[in-house]
């Protein structure tokens, strides 16, 4: 494979040609900021953050489109590379709604992040201002694209990961819009609602309507565990505060990668419902008697061991589940063949 | 899985997930990946805008098959006749991979001799596949050399669904896709741990690992290990401890997780069944239909608040974490030791990681997974050793029975098919936002998808005089539902296709009570049913 020699800020890499300015910068460890750009998706050059100064190149070229050549000499550190990006922050924030104190975001916003590695509390640019209506009439989402810096991450992970393309920019110039085919509200739209729009964005455009208000980022616990619905074993983060799960957000699961579908995301919402049991039941008369686990325990034991008495073994059989961990199955397995004695065992795997 | 067993000697997707990606092939047969297996679907997706060709086998037009550069829009239950055709066309165009049959598989006549029959005409006759086609996709699965196969259970929910699985494994094997990246035969697994439960042992013939409860020196282990004597009886499967309810042959029950009220076929025999048990014992989140016949009911805890590991359809085992308390109180892994301590076995288990430790010591393709090991991203079995990395590709040498075994199968029709009385052919799976029982309960899922749609074709939809959001009522031999209707022509003239996530439409008090034979599998995708438009 050719192989490309390049220096940034002195230090000297091999890459495989066609590597990025910008991920090769990131491999040896420099940090270069970037909004538009997202490892999972294509790059598109298209929020100029992650500008460079490479020697014989007139303008600041964007490193994340930028393919490294061989004795390419980049700096990414100059003034003139700090000042480019202040002023691209400078224009972004001049129509974006400072809010950071309410916003969703804060701890974990991008902009907010560079804001606060550049010096930029204010824009010196005063204009126009977007008015555009929260689309929340949905239980999902809650899209308020007054904060959206159209970096368009959500189009492309619509369209390049998830394949449906429901998202694409709508109109031009100021009012450029990221939404559905005719700027519907999502409901409106042929949307999924997997979430991967909301897990590549990097502001606070695309929020989780569920987990709002529920807790700052530095104030959740993230437990990594694997999905309960189909098998293909999507991992992803619980996030958790004061006992209670507040939301399912994305990590970095070996099939899933970021990407989960609308069950994964969304559909832990069982686990907290109101309807759950949490105490043994003994049935009674017809009905259905609360009981303390002793006493349902002892009842079962009880009984179980009477049927094995009068009947055998195998009057007895036992329903495993694929829902539930090879822990359990386990324990279930040796239970039917070891302490009551019969391989009557089964479960649904044959549906 | 029992076909694969029988023809690999191992029951289980032949190549990981991933493996889609860099496919150059994907041939989909009775899947609906885009809704059942989300994760898959995109990869699949995007595999085919890559360049990777993709074909489609179903009745109904899923996402995919919209997609697809062939789809072939076969007549339900015709899946051994479509792959004794392509086969056919393969051995008569003398494209198959001889190396691979003459050195990896055995009983190759047999099959040679059975797929003589089915000549493309004759098969496009049984089918519905245009005989160009069937010619067009037997040379391009035949000559692609990263060509994959997947399924799920529109393969397997039919009366002759293990004789499908072996149909698949038998393409594969002639073409020598087997035992390399990016082809195999891939059942894709629908439930998060129904590979784990198929590891671990949860099944009438098997102890964990999938070791022959008849077998002796393997009993032999067992017993030294759990310290009992154990029977080498063959147990009974589902519809079998069904039976037995209703004749009085069984008696006690314990049901762990499981619906079978909603979720198995001809549920009012399941039901009969329960009715007439002297004990059941139900655990579980809610107060299902099932375990309102219980006499006891143990509140169960959820994935979010018990330790343990599931293992996906690519056989990796990957970790679940408690995050939250235990609603019950305690994690179901306690009730179960609670369970068997009250009864005699003493064994006192401190965490899970301990009961996984004691499995793997007796199953020797877990032997080298511990939850040390697979604390970030989970380890593919077989993994006999501590330092084995695992083996994402099964059968690269030989295969788990030693040679591929090919079998010469037959077509078979299905159980139940449309007649004068039952004049629709009723089809049923999975939709995208749900997932059997537990969606329901999720509030934000039931705000937009919260009651059944059954899908009519619109030529039927005009004979029925109904529209979509009209009620009908559909009914078998065996039971009735009823259930709004969605006029599309995603479903051909004839048939009717409904989901089974919603109490208020128990689908599968319709679906047919016949079973494949070996499997016990209910034939789920196919019955006869007539339909009534209902007052709205």
């Amino acid at each position: 494979m050719a192989v490309a020699t390049v220096t940034i800020d002195g230090m000297t890499v091999q890459v495989p040609a066609g590597t990025t300015v910008l991920d090769a910068a990131r491999s040896i460890g420099i940090k270069i900021p970037a909004l538009c750009y997202d490892p999972d998706l294509s790059s598109v050059g298209a929020c100029r953050i992650c500008v460079v100064e490479i020697e014989g190149s007139r303008n600041l070229p964007a490193s994340c489109v930028t393919a490294c050549t061989d004795g390419m000499v980049v700096r990414t550190d100059t003034p003139a590379v700090a000042e480019a990006r202040k002023a691209i922050l400078e224009l972004l924030i001049a129509n974006h709604p400072l809010d950071c104190m309410t916003c969703e975001k804060s701890g974990t916003c991008l902009l907010q992040k560079y804001c606060y590695e550049y010096g930029v509390s204010s824009s010196p640019f005063q204009g126009d201002r977007h008015e555009f209506a929260i689309d929340d009439d949905n239980p999902f989402y809650v899209r308020d694209m007054n904060k959206c810096i159209l970096c368009g991450r959500c189009i492309r992970a619509c369209e390049e990961i998830v394949g449906r393309s429901v998202l694409d920019f709508s109109y031009r110039g100021f009012n450029t819009k990221a939404g559905p085919f005719m700027d519907t509200p999502i409901r409106d739209s042929d949307c999924v609602y997997c979430g991967s729009c909301i897990a590549v964005c990097p502001v606070g455009a695309l929020e989780e309507k569920k987990m709002i208000g529920k807790g700052r980022p530095w104030e959740v616990e993230k437990v990594r565990t694997t999905c309960p619905y189909c098998g293909t074993g999507c991992v992803f983060d619980l996030n958790v505060k004061d006992g209670r799960i507040i939301g399912v957000t994305s990590t970095d699961g070996d099939v899933n990668g970021r990407f989960l579908c609308v069950k994964g995301r969304f559909g832990y919402q069982f686990v907290q419902s109101g309807d759950r049991l949490k105490t043994p039941l003994i049935k009674k008369n017809g009905e259905f008697k609360e009981a303390t686990w002793a006493e349902a325990l002892n009842l079962i034991a009880g009984k179980f061991k009477e049927t094995k008495e009068k009947y055998g073994s195998d009057a007895f059989g036992a329903l495993s589940s694929a829902r539930c961990s090879n822990e359990e199955n386990y324990l279930l397995d040796k239970f039917t063949r070891a302490v009551i004695g019969t391989n009557n065992i089964d479960h649904c795997a044959r549906l | 899985m029992a076909g694969l067993a029988t023809s690999f000697g191992s029951g289980a997707m032949t190549n990981p997930i991933n493996d889609v990606n860099d496919s150059e092939l994907l041939f989909l047969t009775g899947t609906n990946a885009t809704e059942a297996h989300p994760i898959i679907g995109y990869k699949m997706r995007q595999a085919h805008r890559r360049g990777a060709k993709l074909i489609v086998i179903d009745p109904r037009r899923t996402e995919l098959a919209e997609e697809a550069d062939y789809w072939l829009q076969i007549k339900s239950g015709t899946d051994i006749a479509l792959l004794n055709g392509l086969m056919h066309i393969i051995i008569k165009e003398d494209l198959q991979d001889k190396k691979f049959i003459e050195e990896r598989c055995e009983n190759y006549e047999a099959l040679e001799a059975t797929v003589a029959k089915y000549d493309p005409e004759y098969v496009s006759e049984v089918t519905g596949v245009p005989v160009n086609i069937l010619y067009e996709v037997a040379r391009l699965y035949a000559t692609t050399k990263k060509a994959g196969i997947y399924y799920t259970l529109g393969i397997t929910e039919h009366i002759c669904g293990v004789r499908n699985v072996m149909s698949c494994a038998n393409i594969a094997m002639l073409t020598g896709h087997l035992g390399k990246p990016n082809t195999g035969v891939n059942p894709m697994r629908g439930q998060n741990n129904v590979q784990g439960a198929c590891d671990m042992g949860a099944l009438p013939n098997v102890f964990p690992g999938y070791q022959n409860v008849n077998n002796d020196e393997i009993r032999a282990k067992f017993e030294k290990a759990w310290g009992v004597a154990l029977d080498g009886k063959v147990g009974l499967k589902i519809p079998e401890m069904f039976e037995g309810a209703n004749h009085g042959t069984v008696k006690a029950m314990f049901i762990l997780g499981e619906n079978p009220v909603l979720t198995d076929p001809n549920s009012n025999h399941i039901r009969s069944g329960l009715k007439k048990l002297e004990f059941l014992v139900v655990q579980e989140l809610f107060l299902t239909e099932t375990a309102e016949y219980a006499d006891v009911i143990l509140p169960s805890a959820s994935f979010a608040e018990c330790d343990g590991t599931f293992t996906g359809t690519e056989r990796r085992v990957q970790r679940v974490r408690q995050a939250i308390v235990p609603l019950p109180g305690q994690a179901n892994w306690q009730t179960l030791n609670q369970m068997m301590i009250r009864m005699g076995c003493l064994t006192n288990y401190k965490h899970p990681g301990e009961i996984w430790d004691e499995m793997a010591s007796l199953t020797p393709s877990m032997a080298g997974i511990n939850y040390e090991r697979i604390d970030k991203d989970g380890l593919v079995w077989p993994c006999p050793t501590c330092d084995h990395p695992g083996t994402p590709i099964l059968h690269t040498a030989t295969f788990s029975r030693g040679k591929g075994l090919f079998q010469g199968i037959e077509h078979v029709p299905p159980g139940e098919m449309p007649d004068q009385d039952y004049p629709f052919l009723l089809n049923t799976g999975r939709i995208l936002q749900h997932y059997n029982v537990t969606t329901p309960y999720s509030a934000g899922i039931m705000t937009l998808w919260n009651e059944e749609y059954a899908w009519v074709n619109p030529d039927d939809a005009c004979e029925l005089d109904v529209e979509t959001g009209d009620r009908i009522r559909v009914s078998s031999r065996r039971g009735e539902c009823s259930s709004k209707v969605r006029v599309t022509d995603r479903v051909p003239k004839g048939m009717v296709w409904m989901s089974f996530h919603y109490t208020a439409s128990q689908t599968n008090a319709v679906t047919s009570h016949i079973l494949d034979p070996t499997s016990g599998t209910g034939e789920y995708k196919v019955c006869a049913v007539k339909v009534e438009k209902l007052a709205s």
